[in-house]
């Protein structure tokens, strides 16, 4: 039984991507989406933070998501995956089901 | 694989109507059906015909409503939250008594039970909001 999270909140504005970390278990995938794509990048105060759930969850990142805000792929701290929605879409079928941190 | 998707925010204010799109185009595109599309609380502002935005911007009202007639969408717009933001159809106007209709078709007023029964029928419910 897997699940794919979704997080669409700035870990600066929002808790939500720390609930969602502390309740997703491990083998679980997190999606980043819409503000959530900050999360994602390197040099930030949450980086260690969302490198520590690399040990234990997989992270993904929506890429038009980022470059609507101006970050490029090379931004984005290693480990994490970059996907289009064709690959939203993916992730969503193989997972059991979704479960969006709104 | 069967999809229903949630709108739970109006267009132009928060990016999840936009995000929605774009998750249910491309479910499309790769061949997985749509069960319905269901528009919740702020949402049912994505179904206004009366919308005009500028010509340099998307309409994100027709878009959803091309996509549902390109794909033979069933898009529900929750009836309680349609009524306190001025969502009406034939049948609302004729109950409550107002003298205009403005839903853009093929989007339908229907209550939450169609929710509930598309996260039944469906292998996934995806939700997109604030």
């Amino acid at each position: 039984m897997s699940t794919l999270h979704t997080v669409n909140k700035s870990p600066f504005e929002k808790t939500s991507l720390d609930a969602c970390l502390a309740h997703a278990t491990a083998g679980s995938n997190v999606l980043l989406i819409e503000d959530g794509v900050y999360a994602a990048t390197k040099g930030t105060a949450v980086e260690q933070r969302v490198k520590q759930a690399l040990d234990s969850v997989k992270l993904y990142v929506l890429g038009p998501d980022l470059v609507a805000r101006g970050l490029s792929d090379d931004r984005v701290i290693d480990g994490i995956s970059v996907v289009d929605y064709a690959g939203f879409v993916d992730l969503a079928a193989e997972n059991d089901k979704v479960q969006a941190w709104l | 694989m069967k999809f229903a998707i949630q709108v739970n925010e109006g267009p132009y204010q928060h990016q999840a109507s936009d995000s929605a799109y774009f998750f249910t185009k491309a479910a499309l595109e790769k061949g997985h059906e749509i069960f319905r599309v269901f528009f919740y609380h702020d949402g049912v502002n994505n179904s206004t015909n009366l919308t005009t935005p500028p010509q340099d911007d998307r309409n994100i009202v027709e878009r959803w409503a091309e996509l549902a007639e390109q794909h033979n969408l069933d898009m529900v717009v929750c009836v309680a939250a349609a009524q306190r933001r001025g969502i009406v159809d034939e049948g609302e106007a004729k109950r409550n008594g107002k003298d205009a209709t403005n839903i853009r078709e093929p989007f339908r007023i229907s209550g939450l039970g169609q929710l509930v029964e598309a996260a039944i029928q469906s292998d996934r419910l995806v939700v997109f909001g604030d």
